[in-house]
């Protein structure tokens, strides 16, 4: 510590009126200066103007100020610019400091000025008190090893690979299958248009492997990971074969796995009951059995009934398969070349028209699409009904298809949690046994096939990953962003981002947006080339410390481990100074760069100190 | 950090748009932002607060744009829209207009002295939506950024009249001032980012929710400003027909979406849980409050949403019904009557207050952008993909690029996904024409 002595300023922002309207400026210049240490204090009309930035740039060469103070508006908005000034004059920009006495006085205290007043002493009393303590800090700039790693290689996967790679840095792309698109594979058609889901894929899977920037790991794992952002080591393990690679940034997008219902709706107790991937897997390969009605149950194992969350895509995937049963259920059960004359004319889009379908009562669709369910698919060979809750037709494409569908006579039969469909097989006969909302009373159906619409589930090595990269996962066992909001793709700790559906169900179309989102996240650092945190990180003092561990696990951030003494050791370039560990340390081991025990301290003494006079 | 010499320009100041010019900015490109407004934040800024979490929405954003605005590499250009856009990816023209705000903001502090003194009083303050006035010198909003007062042109008496002067004689920082002229700027980009967000559907024409007829009869972005505590009654949930706290709200979901009589059939995808927040956070503000929301399908679809749904039942004792809702007249005491359907039998019953959970629909001047811009918009005027299934972020023209709801109904987190997402493929033109050159 510096034995230099202390040669304070203070600088106070009348903001206009903004401030001085409902504090008394003058008196609190009047009284910075009694405080110790302080040997120049002045206010402004606007410190953040010109002539403000000049009184400070030269108030510190003429009165050889070597802290500075100043009160005024939000460090958020003005801190780089005084501390920009400080530097500008030669004053190393950590022994700056700010004090808010606009939003924490005249914005709060308009009716109060008096007291507003004493608290703009009281805290520029606290402020001069921590300025007295400040010390110079020096901030690491850390390389970036220019290259990426995505684990995945689904749609989310190969859409943040090939982003990054055209952005100009190599990517390594590990996929554990031995071929390139994930979930998607099982997929007979997307819901856009219905496109084949192979040529969807075919046409990004091209581009990947033609992608000079991108080197694939098929049959492929990464099995360990250390280091922090710009800087992790990795192994890369293919069939045994171990690779060490060092990369700046690593994309997290390891997809999903369908909910498999045991013991829900007689799952397992029929082949013709399955779940929705499974009929996808069916359509593809065109193995649907023949059939005149089939039911898709929505919402099973979801919402409440076993997992909390809805799927978000089940509703829309039902509904896309419902159409293309309703206008090509001939081709779609390889029935094509059997039609007869009289069934050439689509048989689907002629039924009955015993006039117009129910609608609500002003004529416009209500809630209530039971009431469908009295209109007779007359003529039609395939009855089509889905059990559903509600339908998640969010959006433009889904809602147009959901209009569709009840145009197509698929008939849409809501229920409630309370009044559950119940399915049974009779000597190999499927039947649903289900209350109709509407009519009150109670309904059956046989259908040839029973279709479980089942949630996206988080994948079984999501919590190793977790443990591998020290990224958290939600209740759910999906992966956790860091913010649900405003961080959609980021993970609390640099340099590791994640997209898809490993962190929650997602399309096509929103695993390409969220992998391309991911990607430009990550090209950050890489862009830049080093990384350059503030200097605000956490030290460890190792004669003190006794390995216990407890800092490493309340860390957010992952940016402490244990060296080879056993002690905790701190990663400056991954620290955000946030001070959880110097706050749980149980041997007093850790000290915080720029708000030291000794500064707040002195900061609530001065609070708590009473002014004289 | 290096300094790219290629610039990108991003067209909308909301999330997505602020979203898109940090990230490239970060990667050391010149981003030019351009809003029409006087402030960044766009429609966040004007939420209370964001579902599912209940975080303050200006709490949350304003940090980002503050860093928007003081980032080195983003110039932001407020009061400004783009004239034209010539070239293609990689090398475009772009021209700007950016209006007269008529206060230096260079020498503006937003010390607020101007806007007590202006004798012009009482214009409609449209970001409240309209539910309080302003004067002809003003604030976008509190925490508007860049914090910078405007001088409405069409109210001004010195501008309309040359009389007046009051806001220049007051401001001790020079920075009123009466000749400032549009200025038309031309800007050098390798791609173009399109974030122009949405506008509120107007529920007035409707004859169905009786709104501007029944004075309790509100949209929800006017319940949104009502329930701020930044807002016209500092956030206590007054009627508007006699200023008395609501003891019993409904909720009318799909108001003109899912509709093919407004030319919204499609879904708006935020208002069910947007309704379910309102209703929430409306019993944290009146213990006791009786809340009905009226719904087609709960779409509850995103991460923690259903959840939420749920508390809200649980905890919040929001009773949902699913059926149709309409408002067919009021009491005597003002209360709108709201008819809807229980298992096929029609039922009225009156609320102190409705919020109509109004669609979000394209932005009016998606067309003339569109047109300026040279790309296609969809059948609803939304901007159209190149491909909806694969090249979701890429317009009609390479090199512009799409973020937001501009694009087609979204929430908040998938907005600024998608900003980021835009930011990345303006980054791959910029990369790529470094690489050619």
């Amino acid at each position: 510590m510096s034995d230099d002595e202390k040669r304070i300023g203070v600088f106070i922002c009348h903001c206009g009126s903004n401030i001085a309207g409902f504090v008394d400026v003058p008196a609190v210049t009047e009284y910075v200066k009694t405080l110790p240490d302080v040997v120049f204090a002045t206010r402004n009309l606007y410190t953040c103007a010109d002539d403000g930035l000049t009184s400070i740039r030269e108030s510190i060469k003429e009165h050889k100020l070597n802290r500075v103070v100043v009160a005024a508006c939000t460090p958020r908005t003005h801190a780089p610019l005084f501390q920009g000034v400080c530097q500008e004059a030669g004053l190393n920009k950590y022994l700056f400091t700010f004090v808010n006495i606009r939003d924490q006085c005249s914005w709060v205290h308009m009716k109060e000025k008096e007291k507003a007043t004493e608290k703009a002493k009281d805290l520029l009393r606290m402020g001069v008190a921590r300025a007295r303590l400040l010390q110079p800090q020096e901030e690491a700039r850390v390389g970036v090893t220019s290259a990426a790693v995505v684990i995945g290689g689904g749609v989310a996967g190969m859409s943040a690979a090939l982003s990054i790679a055209d952005q100009g840095f190599p990517v390594r792309l590990v996929e554990k299958e031995s071929e390139l698109g994930g979930f998607v594979r099982q997929l007979s058609s997307i819901y856009q248009d219905r496109k084949d889901a192979g040529s969807v894929l075919k046409s990004i899977i091209d581009r990947v492997k033609g992608n000079p920037n991108i080197e694939l790991f098929l049959n492929s794992e990464v099995t360990a990971a250390e280091g922090f952002v710009g800087n992790y080591d990795i192994v890369i393990d293919t069939k045994g074969k171990e690779r060490k690679d060092k990369v700046g940034v690593i994309v997290l997008a390891t997809g999903t796995k369908e909910y498999i219902p045991k013991g829900l709706y007689g799952y397992g107790q029929s082949p013709n009951i399955v779940t929705l991937t499974e009929f996808e897997g069916l359509v593809k390969a065109r193995k649907l059995p023949k059939m005149s009605s089939i039911a898709f149950i929505q919402c099973v194992g979801a919402r409440g009934q076993d997992k909390t969350y809805c799927s978000r895509i089940c509703c829309n995937v039902s509904l896309k398969n419902a159409m293309n049963l309703a206008e090509n259920y001939k081709n779609v059960l390889g029935l094509e070349e059997a039609g007869a004359a009289t069934e050439a004319a689509t048989p689907m889009e002629a039924p009955a028209e015993g006039g117009e379908r129910r609608r609500g009562r002003r004529g416009r669709r209500g809630g209530a699409e039971g009431s469908e369910e009295e209109t007779t698919l007359a003529g039609p060979k395939l009855e089509i009904v889905i059990f559903n809750r509600d339908i998640m037709a969010y959006g433009i494409e889904h809602e147009l298809t959901y209009n569709k569908a009840r145009e197509k006579r698929v008939r849409l039969v809501r229920y409630t949690p309370k009044n559950l469909p119940q399915v049974s097989v009779e000597d190999g006969k499927l039947v649903i046994d289900y209350y109709h909302e509407t009519l009150q009373m109670q309904r059956k159906m046989s259908p040839d096939m029973i279709v479980l619409a089942t949630p996206l589930t988080a994948q079984a090595d999501a919590k190793d990953i977790s443990m591998m990269l020290k990224v958290p996962v939600g209740q759910d066992g999906f992966f956790l962003e860091a913010h649900v909001k405003l961080r959609p793709v980021d993970f609390a700790t640099d340099g590791i981002y994640v997209c898809g559906t490993c962190k929650g169900p997602a399309d096509i179309t929103e695993a390409v947006s969220q992998g391309i989102a991911a990607a430009s996240r990550a090209c950050i650092p890489l862009a830049r080339g080093y990384v350059q945190p503030e200097a605000l990180s956490a030290y460890v003092d190792s004669d003190v410390c006794s390995g216990c561990g407890t800092c490493i696990e309340v860390c957010p951030f992952s940016a402490i481990r244990k060296n080879e003494q056993g002690k905790a050791e701190v990663t400056i370039a991954a620290c955000k100074g946030c001070g959880n560990c110097g706050a749980t340390c149980p041997e007093n081991a850790i000290f915080m760069n720029c708000y030291s025990d000794e500064q707040l301290l002195a900061e609530a003494k001065a609070a708590l100190q009473e002014v004289k006079g | 950090m290096e300094k790219n010499e290629s610039s990108v320009l991003v067209i909308g100041g909301g999330v997505a748009g602020i979203q898109a010019s940090l990230d490239l900015a970060d990667k050391g490109v010149i981003v030019h932002l351009v809003e029409k407004e006087p402030s960044i934040g766009g429609r966040m800024a004007q939420l209370d607060k964001t579902f599912p979490t209940n975080d303050c929405s200006i709490c949350i954003l304003a940090p980002k744009m503050a860093d928007c605005y003081g980032h080195p590499n983003i110039n932001v250009w407020t009061m400004s829209e783009v004239v034209g856009l010539e070239g293609s990816r990689g090398n475009f023209k772009a021209k700007v207009l950016k209006k007269a705000r008529y206060v230096d903001e260079n020498k503006c502090t937003g010390c607020g002295d101007c806007l007590e003194k202006c004798p012009t009083k009482g214009l409609p303050n449209a970001w409240e939506q309209n539910l309080t006035t302003r004067r002809a010198v003003y604030m976008a909003f509190m925490q508007a950024v860049p914090r910078v007062a405007i001088i409405d042109p069409e109210h001004c008496r010195f501008l309309l009249e040359g009389k007046c002067g009051v806001c220049k004689k007051v401001c001790k920082r020079e920075a009123i001032d009466y000749e400032m002229k549009d200025v038309e700027m031309e800007f050098n980009v390798a791609a173009v980012v399109v974030a122009t967000g949405f506008d509120v559907w107007d529920p007035t024409p409707s004859t169905e929710y009786g709104y501007g007829k029944y004075p309790n009869v509100v949209t929800a972005m006017e319940y949104e400003r009502i329930i701020n505590a930044a807002g016209p009654t500092h956030g206590h949930i007054q009627r508007r027909s006699d200023g008395l706290e609501p003891a019993t709200m409904a909720y009318i979901q799909c108001v003109g979406s899912r509709n093919l009589k407004t030319g919204h059939p499609y879904c708006c995808s935020v208002c069910c849980m947007h309704s379910t927040k309102e209703s929430m956070l409306t019993r944290e503000h009146i213990e006791g409050i009786k809340s009905t929301i009226f719904y087609k399908d709960m779409r509850a679809c995103a991460k923690g949403f259903n959840e939420y749904v749920e508390r809200n039942k649980r905890d919040y004792g929001v009773e949902y019904i699913n059926s149709d809702a309409t408002v067919q007249g009021q009491t005597e005491k003002g209360n709108p009557i709201v008819s809807f359907d229980i298992a096929g039998k029609s039922q009225q019953k009156e609320f102190d207050m409705v919020v109509l959970a109004t669609t979000l629909v394209p932005a009016k001047g998606n067309v003339e952008l569109a047109k300026r811009l040279g790309v296609e918009l969809d059948e609803f005027q939304f901007f159209k993909s190149s491909d909806r299934t694969l090249e979701p972020i890429s317009s009609s023209r390479p090199g512009v690029y799409l973020a937001g709801y501009c694009a087609g109904p979204m929430d908040i987190p998938e907005s600024v996904a998608m900003g980021s997402a835009a930011a990345a493929k303006a980054m791959e033109a910029v990369v790529q024409r470094e690489v050619s050159q």
